[in-house]
């Protein structure tokens, strides 16, 4: 510890013209102004840059694969004015179509129709990044939501279809169904890692083989497989285990959403206040110090992975009972979203609500690309490379800092995310 | 060689750890850098060896400034360090240690082993570094591993050789023979540049003394001057050296520790058939060389590292097969030898690390949730009563200097009721200003009538604080003697000698 290194030096109060002045001015505790952490790498103001960043980049891409601005730029010389202004209307063209797509389209017959497209992107992306970003913080990478999703769909999708209860009964039980299916899953790494020690990026890979196959297996079952069992899909769920609609039955968005807040509030509640959540956290930053001072490593381990995979069990749920899917169980149920969901809760840096912010930006833009298909001649695909670009730009704030000449803050870092490798 | 730095400032943004420091060391001198853990004493270094570009000043070497834009541009000019810990490695042998980073080569690119080995010989021979060259460096003890560090050096042609706190792991009688070797280099022309916190070794060895506080050359001084002059330019107020207490009053027997065997999973012995008491109200030393099974011996009294066999007991109920958890909540204090690694969460808030053991037990929390008001407010109080200097209690314990993260460790582990406190290595890494605090704090838990098991590798530290002490090698307790034994007598024991041999050398 003689190590002297600038993040270990003492700061005792005399020390420092600046501390000195700050004293002086009344503050016992020394706080930063806005204009202090907008100039600074704060989390924050690194994840806006980095957005803003891949949308600059990502409108670069939007001019090259323009064929108006091509043609134009062939006599560029000639008529420079008309490249530029074609190369404008591209990428103009695209970030409206986007965000028409995305938040509002007043020439569409439901103006209120993307948003409500976008809440339904989000809800399964924020539940199972918030899954993610619980695991992160316990020093543990979660591989394993697509498996995990894909197991509470293929038990909540069963209770749904196979069960016949009253209203109101149903749909809590296959909640609970589907949250259950998720924890086990999960469950399963974590009693792994905590028994034997067997790295839970492995075994959640291997699970979710094993989930996919399981559930392929499923559709090939006649009490599972929806007649006359000539497509792989399981049978319906019946009405009474189905999400609400929120905004009226002609939009997509239901209740998944409310329960998507409020598994954010949870898991903020839990990191925050919750006795666990402290647990959890102290064997994510230093388990030998969390091991020091008493708490059990190996059943913290096994207890995060069961909130972790309820959590996936939620965004199964809101899959398979909610409108994304036909309310029927099928292969790809999951929809992609247990990787997007690492992205999602990269993107979030640790927090519940970065998450929830994070799985809205994703939600939205997976909302906008098909409007961007519709109305301009960009790929859809942009959409796919705008979120990589974010996460590109966020995983090297270095580049950020450069780019923005930002002053470098102690707190800054990505130092939860880059644990869950060593976990 | 002479070497000189004028103005020499680095700033970490806002934060100046060097400010205009102005430095001179003659050829064959030892110039001893003296200062406080933060003071600044490695930047400095860093910002010699290259390792930081120093943001104004400049680095003078026999009249020629120089800028090094690395390491290897230092090593070019003579420069060698030793650094703190080493830089070795492990499963390489020492002559391929030795060469490594300016290898000798033969035709076609291959290694000249032959000639590392001559070139580690024909050094060892000069300076008394006696090493075989063929040995891996894994299986060198510590001291032998360091002289390995010096011969790299001085395979380079270094002029200014530069040690970093070199005595920190090494036994007395190890530090006595690098001291002859440092006497042997400067015989020779070598420059040294001696970075040390211990008073002792300092005015031993130095020619001349610059002290530094808080990033600025508060003063030069003879090596006649006395510990507490030292000690109080260091500081920059007067310390008391030597701790104050009245003889023990000890009571029952609080730790019982009986045939206690640790291996591990490799086979190795650690503590081997060790028997013990403490009792309420005194201090039991365990003084040796870091290494001889002592983090092993704490780590199974607090139910870290399940014993092989043997039995521990406190206050008469036994506690072998109880959880860590159960036995901190039976009132153990245990503060760890590593803060950083056991002891605290860099990360989490000082607040949080005051009650990184007892979040879950009132008033601070139940089974669901934590009650953050009482959290703060034992912040406030504990960061008052215990010193802790810090902006705020919400700081990172990272961003604490050593001695304040001790602070924070004592301060939770002394603020229960305790019936034992396991301490080890108390004050390694924290400044001379805060090692009195931390005395004075254990010698007032003894007189409260706690029992205090202490494990030191500072002699000074067990000669100072223990009311008995026994010295732990390869494992076991080789030797109780009272705290009023000598120097001598302690040295020999640490090193693996019997009692009745360390009797006889008195």
């Amino acid at each position: 510890m003689t190590d002297e290194g600038p993040e270990q030096q003492p700061a005792p109060p005399e020390r420092g013209d600046v501390l000195v002045a700050e004293q002086e001015a009344g503050g016992q505790k020394t706080r930063d102004t806005i204009g202090d952490i907008l100039r600074s790498d704060h989390p924050a103001v690194v994840t806006v840059l980095a957005v803003i960043c891949a949308m600059i980049v990502g409108a670069i891409l939007i001019i090259a694969s323009d064929s108006a601005t091509r043609e134009a730029a062939g006599y560029f010389t000639a008529a420079p004015m008309d490249t530029i202004s074609a190369a404008w209307d591209a990428v103009k063209d695209a970030y409206i179509a986007l965000f028409q797509g995305a938040i509002y389209n007043p020439n569409a017959p439901q103006a209120l129709s993307p948003i409500s497209e976008t809440l339904v992107y989000a809800t399964p992306l924020i539940l199972a990044g918030l899954s993610v970003t619980l695991a992160f913080r316990a020093g543990l990478f979660n591989i394993g939501a697509q498996g995990q999703i894909l197991m509470s769909a293929a038990l909540a999708g069963y209770i749904g279809f196979a069960w016949h209860l009253p209203a109101g009964i149903h749909i809590i039980v296959a909640i609970v169904g589907g949250i259950v299916g998720g924890a086990i899953w999960a469950a399963v790494a974590g009693l792994l890692k905590a028994k034997t020690g067997a790295h839970e990026v492995i075994t959640t890979i291997m699970l979710n083989y094993i989930a996919v196959f399981f559930v392929n297996w499923l559709l090939t079952e006649r009490w599972f497989q929806a007649p006359p069992y000539n497509q792989a899909q399981s049978r319906t769920v019946a009405g009474n285990a189905q999400f609400w609609h929120l905004m009226g039955s002609d939009l997509r968005v239901n209740f998944s959403f409310i329960l998507a807040i409020a598994a954010t509030v949870f898991v903020w509640w839990l990191l925050k206040y919750g006795t666990f959540g402290f647990r959890v956290r102290a064997v994510g930053a230093n388990q030998d110090a969390a091991r020091t001072a008493g708490m059990s490593v190996a059943s913290t381990y096994i207890g995060v992975m069961i909130v972790v995979g309820a959590l996936c069990g939620l965004a199964g749920v809101s899959q398979i009972l909610g409108t994304a899917n036909n309310y029927q169980v099928t292969a790809s149920v999951d929809g992609g979203v247990g990787f997007t969901a690492i992205t999602v809760a990269l993107l979030g840096r640790g927090t519940a609500w970065g998450t929830f912010a994070a799985g809205l930006l994703f939600g939205a833009l997976s909302a906008g690309s098909g409007q961007l298909q519709v109305a301009t001649q960009t790929p859809p695909d942009l959409v796919q490379v705008l979120q990589a670009l974010v996460v590109i730009f966020i995983a090297a704030p270095g580049l950020i800092r450069l780019i923005f000449r930002l002053r470098r803050s102690k707190s800054a870092g990505s130092a939860v995310l880059a644990k869950g490798w060593n976990g | 060689m002479k070497l000189e730095l004028r103005g020499i400032t680095k700033q970490f943004g806002s934060f100046t750890a060097n400010d205009h420091i102005d430095l001179v060391v003659e050829p064959g001198q030892i110039h001893a850098l003296l200062g406080e853990n933060g003071a600044g004493k490695s930047t400095l270094m860093n910002v010699l060896y290259g390792l930081y570009e120093p943001t104004a000043g400049e680095i003078i070497v026999d009249g020629e400034p120089q800028k090094f834009d690395g390491p290897g541009d230092a090593m070019r000019a003579g420069i060698g360090m030793v650094h703190q810990h080493f830089m070795l490695v492990p499963v390489l042998t020492v002559a391929e240690n030795v060469m490594l980073g300016d290898e000798y080569t033969k035709s076609a690119g291959m290694l000249d082993q032959r000639k590392a080995r001559e070139v580690v010989r024909r050094l060892s021979k000069d300076y008394h570094l006696e090493v075989n060259p063929d040995v891996l460096v894994e299986d060198l003890p510590v001291g032998i591993q360091q002289r390995v560090e010096i011969l790299k050096a001085l395979a380079r042609h270094a002029k200014v050789l530069i040690l970093d706190e070199p005595t920190a792991v090494l036994t007395p009688q190890e530090t006595d023979h690098l001291m002859d070797v440092m006497r042997s280099l400067k015989a020779d022309g070598t420059s040294i540049v001696f970075i040390s916190h211990k008073l002792r070794e300092v005015r031993a060895i130095a020619d001349t003394i610059t002290v530094i506080r808080r990033g600025k050359v508060v003063g030069q001084a003879d090596p006649s001057a006395t510990p507490a002059e030292l000690a109080a330019l260091m500081v920059g107020r007067p310390v008391q050296l030597q701790v104050d207490k009245a003889p023990a009053d000890p009571g029952d027997v609080m730790l019982g520790i009986e045939g206690l065997h640790v291996i591990s999973p490799t086979g190795q012995v650690l503590v081997d058939d060790v028997s013990l008491q403490v009792r309420a109200g005194e201090i039991y030393a365990v003084a040796g060389v870091q290494g001889n099974g002592q983090s092993e011996l704490t780590e199974a009294v607090v139910g870290l590292v399940e014993p092989t066999s043997g039995t521990i007991s406190l206050d008469g109920r036994d506690i072998t097969d109880t959880s860590t958890d159960e036995i901190l909540g039976r009132g153990v204090g245990y503060v760890p030898e590593d803060r950083m690694h056991d002891g605290l969460i860099g990360s989490f808030s000082i607040a949080e690390n005051l009650v990184l053991d007892t979040y879950d037990e009132a008033p601070f929390g139940n089974a669901v949730s934590l009650n953050l008001q009482e959290i703060t407010k034992n912040a406030t109080e504990r960061v008052e009563e215990f010193d802790v200097r810090t902006q705020s209690a919400e700081a990172a314990a990272s961003t604490l200097s050593g001695g304040n993260q001790q602070k924070v460790v004592l301060a939770r582990e002394m603020s229960r009721p305790l019936k034992l406190l396991v301490i080890s290595q108390p004050t390694r890494g924290v400044d001379v200003g805060s090692q009195e605090f931390v005395h004075k704090r254990i010698v007032a838990e003894r007189d409260r009538g706690t029992a205090v098991l202490l494990v030191s590798t500072e002699l000074d530290e067990v000669i100072g604080l223990a009311d008995r002490v026994g010295v732990m090698y390869a494992g076991k307790i080789i030797g109780e003697l009272p705290p009023t034994a000598s120097a001598e007598e302690f040295g020999l024991l640490m090193a693996g000698q019997t009692a009745t041999d360390a009797k006889e050398a008195s």
